[in-house]
């Protein structure tokens, strides 16, 4: 039956007001989303003013700020505060990206931060991953091969092949480009994602993986990889600059490939 | 009802159909045939558009318009019904819901393109 209502917990209202104190220098307000899944209400707008001068530069600085000084139950992931671990993918000012790495300077007007589109919500700003982690691991992201590696050494590759990964490895499962694709909103519960599928181009292509045709075959499907309807949003945010846009259209071109 | 399958069994389901790149494929090469198919049907209307009914008949029994007609019309309703198939499997979650519209979008290409193809077939073959 068609749903005609929002779900439970969907309407989103304000919430409370943290305003600016007197001795403040440089104010700025963040609009933080909150939900508390114990306390059987919908999900507010939490605003917080702080002073930008007793802050670090980034985003994530500010969340931690809040946490601090202001309010201890604000949940967030965080961990290593430099662009590389993934944890604090969210939505600021409209855009997913990763916290840390996001200047409070490039905003203008009030920050709104909000967890990463259309993935249940665990508590405030913390997402369940374990579909999107699944989907990953389902693609079986490791070397296939038959052949043994040989005695003693490494499987050896050309500077061209590992050249080929380049703009593929580096990628770091923020989930921020999967979460943003409205092909991944509608069909993620079969459609692999940007993410998935860049990941498991970076297996397609190198030179030493001996399973590419069984790869191809697992990919082969309206849904796992034909959703992708270059909507180029995965390009667009991905906060380490990669394309996944372009890895899924080098899928399709290797499927016609093995067609033709 | 509470669903005790694990993420992983979730997200590799039914498992991969091992189809769609003909779909995707097809997609793409109805598009490129309806490049210039569709040109020339677009500047042909409006040439048709000042015909009286004796003019317009001649038009389509000339061999060239009339297998350019045709053309048109398969490779148009053959694009569309895989478009819709598209924009239904994208938009529809119902199971019933998205089979059953995939089931009238390929049926109702095929009804029309027929009677399109006849209409021209009987115009450019008829007496």
């Amino acid at each position: 039956m068609a749903q005609l209502t929002l779900p439970k917990h969907s309407k989103v209202r304000e919430g409370h007001n943290h305003p600016s104190s007197p001795g403040m220098k440089r104010p700025r307000t963040f609009t933080v989303y909150r939900f508390d899944p114990d306390s059987k209400e919908n999900p507010r707008r939490d605003r917080f003013t702080i002073d930008l001068d007793e802050c670090g530069p980034m985003v994530l600085d500010a969340l931690i700020k809040i946490k601090g000084d202001i309010d201890s139950t604000l949940t967030f992931r965080r961990s290593c505060r430099e662009g590389i671990c993934g944890s604090c993918a969210m939505n600021i000012d409209g855009r997913n990206t990763l916290a840390c790495i996001s200047a409070i300077d490039d905003i203008e007007g009030d920050i709104s931060v909000h967890p990463l589109p259309h993935l249940p919500v665990i508590k405030d700003l913390v997402p369940d991953l374990n579909h999107f982690y699944a989907q990953y691991a389902s693609t079986k992201p490791w070397l296939r091969s038959q052949t043994p590696p040989p005695p003693g050494r490494e499987r050896r590759q050309s500077i061209e092949d590992r050249e080929k990964l380049d703009g593929l490895y580096e990628c770091i499962l923020c989930a921020c480009c999967s979460t943003s694709c409205p092909s991944y909103w509608w069909n993620g519960d079969r459609y692999l994602g940007p993410a998935s599928l860049l990941q498991s181009y970076r297996w397609l292509v190198d030179s030493r993986d001996e399973e590419t045709g069984e790869r191809l075959d697992d990919l082969e499907d309206s849904f796992r990889l034909y959703r992708c309807h270059t909507i180029m949003n995965c390009a667009t945010v991905c906060p380490k600059g990669l394309n996944p846009a372009k890895a899924i259209a080098e899928i399709k071109k290797m499927m016609i490939k093995r067609s033709l | 009802m509470k669903d005790f399958k694990s993420p992983l069994s979730r997200a590799r389901g039914l498992g991969s159909a091992r189809s769609g790149t003909s779909h995707w494929w097809s997609q793409r090469i109805s598009a490129i045939a309806l490049i210039p198919l569709g040109l020339w049907l677009c500047l042909s209307l409006v040439m048709i558009a000042s015909y009286d009914h004796a003019q317009a008949v001649e038009w389509i029994r000339s061999p060239i318009n009339g297998i350019g007609l045709t053309l048109a019309i398969i490779a148009l309703f053959y694009h569309a019904s895989l478009g819709l198939q598209t924009i239904a499997e994208d938009y529809l979650s119902a199971e019933w819901l998205k089979i059953g519209a995939i089931i009238v979008i390929r049926l109702s290409a095929i009804a029309l393109s027929a009677t399109a193809v006849f209409s021209v077939l009987r115009i450019a073959l008829g007496e």
